[in-house]
């Protein structure tokens, strides 16, 4: 793997957040509402979304705290949850070492990590090229400010929008990761293959009802895993490719 | 604000933090295993597969709507069109079919 400097800038990344940013904005205008229509204070749920940068370990956690029972027992249930929902992280912050260039030092990795999410993870991991921290920085930037703004917004004025708009919205995100994966998917059978099996997986686990007790946030894994497995073995990628495209 | 609350919050970011910041700081090796290059070239389109496909449908409230949705959204894409234009079209299309009296 290339030790090389990343050719990305602050900017570069700056400008890839955007899109990712603008996404989280209407996710989390929805956890805004949620949280406050669950009782948490507006500043509660801002500063839920400051420090976690998470959708679905974030909804989980709410669900724990008003869930109510003993201390002890609301944090650890909260760490076993955030632990389950969020260990695909582990595995993304395993496969973006692979993508580093040099002039990521663990001062760096320390404060990059705090901004691994599904969608700046699958953007960083698909660039040509080793990334850098001021390419990460840049790229945790909008999504930051987003994500943050979105949840404020959302608790301040949950009413504002019409539920017509609000509703419509929701679909943004995943609109965003259908434009990530389409392209490679038409270029690669792999990556096609990949897709198809991820895909079916998670909507084995969500429709059989013996697999229910699965949650959405290790479903994500699971199927992950299994897909990646099979692929890796079926279709190895050649050596001289390096891990990425174009995106 | 209540003093649990805080507490909670302060235990729900920390866990989330070191459960992403010990395996990518600590990991140093090289990966040379074709095998497992090749597992993690294909994780992040798994991992994107995998949280799209089926929460998409539900994603607008209107199992109807949020398909039309996802056809707008295939359609721009399989032309290579930028997220954020993907991501619009999409919403437009899930509104305006979700205005749709079915």
């Amino acid at each position: 793997m290339k030790q090389t400097n990343s050719p990305y800038r602050y900017l570069n990344g700056l400008r890839d957040g955007v899109p990712i940013g603008l996404g989280y904005l209407s996710v989390s205008f929805g956890f805004g509402i949620t949280a406050v229509g669950q009782g948490l204070h507006i500043l509660e749920a801002l500063l839920i979304s400051m420090t976690n940068l998470t959708s679905a370990g974030q909804v989980a956690g709410v669900t724990v705290m008003v869930a109510g029972g003993t201390v002890a027992m609301i944090v650890a249930e909260m760490i076993l949850t955030q632990l389950i929902i969020n260990l695909r992280y582990s595995l993304m912050g395993i496969t973006l070492t692979q993508r580093l260039d040099s002039n990521c030092t663990t001062r760096h990795r320390l404060l990059m990590s705090f901004g691994m999410t599904d969608e700046i993870f699958a953007l960083a991991a698909s660039k040509p090229y080793p990334v850098g921290p001021s390419y990460f920085y840049g790229l945790m930037t909008a999504p930051y400010i987003g994500w943050a703004g979105g949840t404020l917004l959302g608790a301040l004025a949950g009413q504002i929008l019409p539920m017509s708009v609000r509703l419509a919205l929701g679909i943004a995100i995943y609109a965003m990761f259908v434009a990530i994966v389409l392209p490679p998917m038409r270029r690669e059978r792999g990556v096609l293959m990949v897709v198809a099996i991820a895909a079916g997986l998670s909507c084995l686990i969500r429709y059989l009802p013996f697999l229910q007790f699965i949650s959405d946030g290790f479903s994500i894994i699971v199927c992950a895993i299994i897909a990646s497995l099979v692929m890796a073995w079926l279709k190895p990628i050649e050596e001289k490719e390096g891990i990425g495209d174009d995106t | 604000m209540t003093l649990e609350n805080l507490l909670y919050i302060l235990v729900m970011a920390l866990t989330t933090y070191l459960v992403r910041m010990i395996p990518f700081t600590v990991f140093r090796k090289k990966i040379t295993s074709r095998f497992a290059k090749s597992f993690f070239y294909y994780i992040p389109y798994a991992v994107l597969a995998a949280m799209t496909i089926p929460a998409i449908f539900y994603s607008t409230g209107n199992v109807i709507s949020a398909v039309a949705g996802l056809v707008v959204a295939v359609a721009l894409a399989f032309f290579g069109k930028p997220l954020i234009v993907v991501a619009i079209a999409a919403c437009l299309a899930s509104f305006a079919v979700g205005l749709i009296p079915f």
